[in-house]
């Protein structure tokens, strides 16, 4: 406990990094998921080419070479962002990427007609999808978002590596000033938990929620 | 084989001798479609006017289905040309979905949006599509859900409802764009027994009313009560299309005849 209780404050730094680095991403992958997914059932094809190209590059590659990629990489076109929005963009495209699938098999869920009895009303390919498809698309995609999400707010402590202010990286301050390694990494998992337990439950929440309308 | 429909009265003819002018409102020039190596839709040539009821008919696999859904472009074409209203149906996009909204459309499986009620089910392209204030709209989905009988339910999900009253609101749904012409594709294959005839009621008064109507259907009863004109289709070609009375009584191609045997025998 005491080492929780010297080092509060770097602790609660680290915590706030993690929890704003997660939040940032999670809406970046969720909106560029759900709009990377459009693409990917549009009827334009260079759009679906689009689409599956960013998907497997993304989710095939690993994220800590996204990273490098990102922070090295970037800069050699004279674009220089700070640290930390290196790290959301690193985060939130790789994720999108997982979010797109997960989002792709929910519309997948949506039998064709729905899509067709829009389409045949006069709707265009954005509000099928937006209107009729996606809304019913999201009930089968709680669950497996909520994952996505989970394994973001866990990614996230690669950003530690890139000195952006993070959960996991406090180990290295705290473990400098000779504080038991075994308690420093206990006290960060118990971050992480709360963090991610957290998560499940705004997942279940919406579950039940989207659940009773049927 | 391919029977050309010779003009009789209210038949296919530009200036049939009746007392209604005839104005066609859908064409199909020489449409063709394949499903693989299945050729669904073999020079596909038929003129819808304005006010007619046509009850596309024939043994399953005929491309009947396909035909429907090629008038509104669910089912894109090969070859030929597709024209509603002297319009030649375009590719994909902003002026198909116009277009569309102008063709009204009742599937097999009803297709009700299954996350909305019945009001908004009715209400929601009139709003999002033709850009009617949300009042108006759902005022007019209330008189037309009181049109098929349904006003009662409103407030309720489609999954609450029978198989006959969701395609009575299917019918509701489509009616609320104003639409120049109907497209039933199938509409009471879905159903139980004791539900077709809810739905088939309704789709007689439209017919009654002048509503333009193509109707892919087994029902022969509607056909020879309602339709003007009956069109036979067989391996995708069109093998006759006459008035309901000539066809029943009288069919001229075998694959007709044997068909009509098969179905009207019980």
């Amino acid at each position: 406990m005491k080492t929780l209780t010297d080092n509060w404050s770097t602790y609660w730094d680290g915590f706030l990094g993690t929890l704003l680095l997660f939040a940032v991403s999670a809406v970046m992958s969720l909106v560029l998921g759900v709009l990377i997914a459009s693409f990917r059932v549009s009827p334009v094809k260079p759009l679906r080419v689009f689409g599956t190209a960013w998907v497997t590059l993304l989710r095939n590659t690993p994220l800590t070479l996204l990273f490098f990629i990102v922070v090295l990489g970037l800069p050699r076109f004279n674009i220089t962002l700070p640290f930390y929005t290196f790290a959301v963009l690193a985060l939130g495209c790789y994720t999108s990427a997982f979010v797109c699938e997960a989002m792709r098999s929910g519309v997948n869920t949506v039998p064709v007609g729905q899509g067709e009895a829009a389409r045949s009303l006069g709707m265009t390919f954005g509000q099928t999808m937006g209107l009729v498809v996606l809304p019913q698309a999201y009930r089968s995609v709680v669950a497996p978002i909520g994952s996505v999400m989970i394994a973001l707010a866990k990614n996230s402590a690669i950003a530690g590596s890139f000195s952006v202010t993070e959960l996991l990286g406090t180990y290295r301050t705290i473990n400098e000033l000779g504080y038991s390694i075994i308690w420093t990494f206990v006290w960060i998992a118990v971050g992480y938990l709360i963090i991610t337990l957290a998560i499940s439950a705004v997942f279940n929440l919406l579950e039940r929620r989207l659940a009773v309308s049927r | 084989m391919t029977t050309d429909p010779d003009p009789g009265p209210g038949q296919a003819g530009p200036t049939p001798g009746g007392t209604s002018g005839f104005t066609p409102l859908i064409e199909m020039r020489g449409v063709n479609k394949h499903f693989g190596d299945l050729h669904v839709l073999q020079d596909i040539e038929l003129t819808v006017g304005r006010g007619e009821v046509v009850v596309v008919i024939g043994p399953s696999g005929s491309g009947k289905s396909t035909l429907c859904r090629a008038i509104n472009r669910l089912e894109p074409i090969e070859a030929g040309t597709i024209l509603i209203d002297g319009e030649p149906l375009p590719a994909e996009g902003k002026g198909l979905a116009r277009l569309r909204a102008e063709v009204g459309m009742v599937f097999q499986s009803f297709n009700l949006f299954a996350h909305k009620t019945v009001l908004q089910n009715v209400s929601l392209a009139q709003i999002k599509v033709r850009g009617r204030p949300k009042a108006e709209a759902d005022a007019k989905s209330r008189t037309l859900l009181d049109r098929v009988g349904l006003a009662s339910q409103a407030d309720k999900y489609p999954a609450q409802l029978s198989g006959g009253q969701q395609q009575r609101v299917a019918i509701a749904r489509a009616l609320a764009m104003d639409p120049k012409a109907l497209l039933f594709d199938e509409p009471t294959s879905a159903l139980d027994p004791e539900m077709i005839n809810e739905v088939l009621d309704v789709m007689r008064r439209l017919a009654h009313e002048g509503m333009t109507m193509v109707v892919v259907t087994h029902e022969m009863g509607f056909a020879r009560a309602s339709a003007n004109r009956v069109v036979f289709m067989a391996d995708g070609r069109i093998v006759e299309d006459r008035a309901p009375e000539d066809f029943f009584s009288a069919p001229e191609s075998e694959r007709a005849r044997d068909f009509l045997s098969k179905i009207l025998k019980h």
